[in-house]
């Protein structure tokens, strides 16, 4: 797929990153699935959307500064968007879902 | 070492295949409206981190471009639906 050579110290970390993030990313969505009320439900996606993504942006942070010989460090742009918007959203959704939840 | 970072990526393009299904299960199954809008957050996240897994298996950084858009629009149509919930009104006057 590639000419470039990664060395040992790059590819091991990256590979381990790339498996944490996507098991991490799997257990979110499986909880997404699984679980029984909507508030249950509302907390599992996060961890695919704060240490999944992490975990895949520091791998690919790695892969691309190895490759280009120079510290590459444009994925920290995802990270501080994502830092800042998760919430956001989280928090709309929550309001509108207990606004639209009668008290019983 | 350049085998092991394609399986890996591989896997993790896997795993984030099966997870986008899960959350498209939940996208149309979802009993109310907050589910749906959940799992379109979870989806469009999840096709994110397929975007940067690709980047990194082609060694281009063109997908991280493609990513950044993928969040930043994903971000504006969940928030506007959350508040379309909300209120029932996206822009209030």
């Amino acid at each position: 797929m590639t000419e470039i050579a990664l060395s040992p110290w790059v590819a091991v970390p990256a590979a381990v990153l790339l498996i944490g993030g996507g098991l991490l990313t799997l257990v979110g969505s499986l909880g997404l699935l699984r679980l029984k009320t909507f508030f249950a439900r509302m907390h599992a996606p996060t961890m695919g959307a704060t240490l999944g993504t992490g975990c895949v942006l520091v791998a690919s942070m790695l892969v691309s500064s190895a490759i280009s010989d120079r510290p590459v460090i444009h994925e920290l742009l995802i990270a501080v968007f994502l830092t800042m918007t998760a919430p956001v959203t989280a928090i709309l959704l929550m309001r509108a879902a207990r606004n639209r939840t009668r008290p019983e | 070492m350049n085998e092991l970072l394609d399986l890996a990526a591989r896997f993790a393009a896997l795993c984030f295949m099966v997870a986008m299904a899960f959350a498209l299960v939940r996208l149309f199954r979802g009993p109310r409206a907050q589910d749906r809008v959940l799992a379109f957050d979870a989806l469009y996240i999840t096709a994110m981190l397929v975007l940067l897994t690709l980047g990194i298996r082609a060694r281009s950084t063109v997908y991280f471009d493609l990513a950044l858009l993928m969040g930043l629009f994903g971000f504006v149509g969940s928030t506007a639906l959350a508040k379309f919930l909300l209120r029932g009104e996206v822009i209030e006057p």
